[in-house]
């Protein structure tokens, strides 16, 4: 992996993080860059000497900033001005917004080479954020960790019942990934804000406050379940909450994420779409067309790469052409991130960035989430194309165990304090097995429920 | 009565609901500027501005997608495939997405949508413009899917199937666009889904045939008139739910089934039709049931093949008279 080549800039390129958002006109080009390399006014852009030489800014942006002022100076001072023609859902479809024709604006005059491109992606490593600093209380700190460790209690005592023969199927453990849910889940208003994720959605259930029952209830298949037993571990949904799903096809609820952000933005609401896809998914069309359909429609979607280093068995390195997976959201002109999954400030802070300073303003963004799965891909998998000693390593870093060290290095909790959290999600989870022992299955006539919403099914006896 | 071409009826199928409620919008390739590719959409980027009518990029697996998104967070949208043909590329998104979401939500999650277009073949474009996906769409649980043949059942089963929360599967014809006839302007026109029109009265021989076949089922009877039998056609219209206890009440009567299909022939709407009526009406048949359908090829490109190719007034004719065992 080529880590040496990532982001010049770590904590320091948290630009992102101090967006004013007002200094530039509606429909200026490439503000999210220009804010990042300082620039947050017209007149600072005005005092720029050389608008190739700041960060992120190449000579193809720096033409097409150096116009766009041109033209709003010029339109300033009662001059005409070409406006760049906006997306399809911005305004309210008014006529003052309507494009006045197809026409393309594209240029075939090919400019003198080379053309050179400065990017720069915003990181967010382990260990950089505190909570004090992300607005979180002390108690806050600790329902964070009570949240990771449901999921990992829950988790463990799956692989268990599936041994057991109580679950079937598919199943896919979130173990090692717990930061991820829960920090991301911490940075949205979890109700209004849509989630959408792929298949190993236990997790990401628990931690938007699906109930352990509802969750292993699922998992037996039993009518008590969140989708009546009719799921199982790959569809989790939680109307309510606005859990859209877990997905079962890989990369296919792409498009589904950007539909939900398109929804929101077209009832005029302020939500966005959080949609968590892992590295695998990168590989399908469908992450290119959401991408593009998010960028020309401008909707509010922070696409979330949840690189847990192995498709299945395939490692990252071994499938991908540009294995920094947060270098393809700027195919789309999207900024870009990559954050430690390892620790849940690191997430929090990264997925709090995005969303308020990008999505919010109806620009979609991507971030990679660098994390690891501790399981084998589905409950059947041994795991044995890992590196020898690879998993002990990857559990040195373990997110559960740096916030707990974190809470106790800060007294904010004691040792022992943890423990008596640990038992109580440890015995949420066996009251949750017990009652999903103890539900009922299905009705054998329910198979035919929820198949149409219209009630004389089914059409053929 | 107004006298409307069908791309007109469907269109003001599209216009009247989407005046009536602010959650529908149109989003496909070429629908806004262009005004459609085949003129269905024409002047409603006018109307109704780009936040309705919105053009997408040759994109089919992503904006059909995004429609399913739209419509698990409330809207209803309407997504035009340019044929039914370039829904393939979205085929994990029609057949996996659309109709099972509400089943595996357990029923927290319905998908309003209507996928509309072109299907079937429309003269010599080749093997991959010229598929009939009827049967195919049909045999996913979750999905309904809806075929008129005349602008009148056009508009009312448009409106009809925009109203309805399950995914739709609305499919047209290139060669019926500019198809003039009467349709009805009465207000708030709807054809509720899963009913089948007895187009024309007989004894002597059933025929079944939706869409394009349809035509050719009302030719053939003109037909066989003159040579003194009386076939009863029946347009399913909607292929699923199928309305199949019209048909056996009417082989009841005849006791003779011949059933056009423009699809190829195997695991074809003919096929299901054939299984449902032996299932149900076995002692009420005088033959053994006769189809019509492209034959278990490719569509071809030559214009003489691709007359052989689709189904004919003559071969039905044909048929009908073997069932009636006057040949």
């Amino acid at each position: 992996m080529a880590d040496d080549s990532l982001a010049s800039e770590s904590a320091s390129g948290l630009n992102g993080s101090s967006d004013e958002g007002t200094g530039f006109p509606e429909d200026f080009p490439h503000t999210a860059r220009l804010k990042q390399a300082g620039v947050t006014t017209l007149d600072g852009l005005r005092d720029v000497d050389s608008l190739e030489d700041l960060k992120g800014i190449g000579p193809t942006y720096a033409k097409e900033i150096a116009e766009a002022l041109e033209r709003y100076d010029a339109d300033e001072s009662g001059g005409t001005t070409t406006e760049k023609r906006s997306s399809p859902l911005s305004g309210d479809g008014a006529a003052e917004d309507e494009p006045e024709g197809p026409w393309t604006q594209q240029s075939i005059e090919i400019p003198e080479g080379p053309i050179e491109e400065t990017v720069s992606f915003d990181t967010y490593p382990a260990g950089q954020f505190s909570h004090d600093e992300l607005g979180f209380s002390d108690d806050e700190v600790v329902d964070l960790l009570r949240s990771m460790l449901l999921q990992r209690r829950f988790e463990n005592r799956c692989r268990q019942m599936y041994q057991r023969q109580k679950i079937s199927g598919f199943l896919h453990l979130y173990i090692g990934q717990e930061a991820v849910s829960t920090g991301s889940v911490s940075a949205v208003d979890l109700g209004d804000d849509s989630i959408i994720t792929a298949y190993r959605d236990h997790g990401m259930g628990l931690a938007m406050g699906m109930t352990p029952e509802e969750c292993m209830g699922e998992l037996f298949g039993k009518s008590t379940g969140c989708s009546k037993g009719k799921g199982g571990s790959m569809h989790f949904f939680d109307a309510e909450k606005r859990m859209m799903g877990g997905h079962a096809i890989v990369g296919a609820h792409l498009p589904l994420g950007a539909g939900i952000a398109f929804a929101h933005k077209y009832r005029g609401e302020d939500n966005v779409c959080l949609c968590f896809f892992g590295d695998g998914a990168m590989h399908q069309g469908a992450f290119r067309e959401a991408c593009n359909l998010a960028g020309i429609y401008e909707l509010p979607i922070v696409f979330i790469c949840e690189n847990n280093q192995y498709a299945m068995g395939t490692a990252v390195d071994r499938a991908f052409s540009k294995p920094d997976l947060f270098k393809h959201g700027y195919n789309f002109d999207f900024p870009c991130s990559l954050a430690s999954g390892m620790d849940v400030f690191s997430v929090n802070k990264a997925v709090r960035d995005h969303v308020e300073n990008y999505a919010r303003k109806g620009q979609p963004s991507m971030l990679e989430v660098r994390t690891y799965r501790y399981q084998g891909h589905s409950i059947t998998d041994p795991a044995e194309y890992r590196a020898a000693n690879e998993l002990d390593q990857r559990k040195s870093e373990d997110a559960i165990a740096r916030l707990q060290q974190y809470i106790v290095d800060r007294g904010i909790a004691t040792d022992s304090d943890i423990d008596a959290i640990d038992e109580e999600a440890e015995q949420k989870v066996v009251d949750a097995i017990d009652a999903a022992d103890a539900a009922p299955f299905p009705d054998e006539e329910a198979i035919y429920d929820d198949v149409y919403t219209q009630e004389d099914y089914p059409f053929i006896a | 009565m107004a006298t409307l071409q069908f791309r007109e009826a469907l269109r003001a199928a599209m216009t009247e609901e989407m005046e009536r409620d602010d959650d529908i919008f149109l989003i496909g390739e070429e629908v806004a500027e262009y005004d459609g590719a085949y003129k269905v959409s024409k002047g409603m980027l006018d109307q109704f501005g780009s936040r309705r009518v919105i053009d997408s990029p040759i994109s089919e697996l992503g904006f059909a997608g995004l429609g399913i998104g739209a419509a698990m967070n409330g809207l209803r949208p309407i997504v035009e495939f340019m044929t039914f043909n370039f829904s393939f590329v979205a085929f994990d998104q029609v057949i996996n997405n659309a109709p099972n979401m509400q089943y595996m939500s357990g029923g927290q999650f319905t998908v309003p949508i209507v996928f509309r277009g072109p299907n079937g073949a429309a003269g010599q474009l080749g093997a991959t413009h010229s598929n009939s996906t009827e049967a195919l769409y049909s045999t996913f649980p979750g999905l309904k899917v809806v075929a008129p043949s005349i602008p009148d059942d056009g508009k009312g089963l448009l409106k009809t199937a925009i109203r309805d929360d399950d995914p739709v599967v609305f499919l047209e014809s290139e060669l019926m666009y500019g198809m003039k006839d009467e349709v009805s302007d009465a207000e708030d026109y709807t054809i509720p889904i899963g009913s089948a029109r007895v187009a024309r009265e007989g004894d002597d021989v059933t025929i079944v045939a939706h869409s394009k076949s349809y035509h050719i089922a009302m030719d053939a009877a003109d037909e066989l008139e003159e040579r003194g039998y009386e076939a009863e056609v029946i347009d399913p219209r909607t292929i699923k739910p199928l309305d199949i206890e019209t048909i056996v009440e009417s082989v009841v009567k005849t006791n003779r089934l011949v059933v056009i299909d423009e699809s190829n022939p195997f695991a074809s709407v003919a096929s299901e039709v054939t299984h449902q009526v032996q299932d149900r009406a076995f002692d009420y048949l005088d033959a053994p049931i006769l189809r019509v359908t492209a034959p278990d090829t490719p569509a071809p490109y030559a214009p003489n093949l691709m007359d052989a190719y689709m189904p004919g007034v003559d071969e039905t004719v044909d048929k009908c008279l073997q069932v009636l065992y006057a040949k």
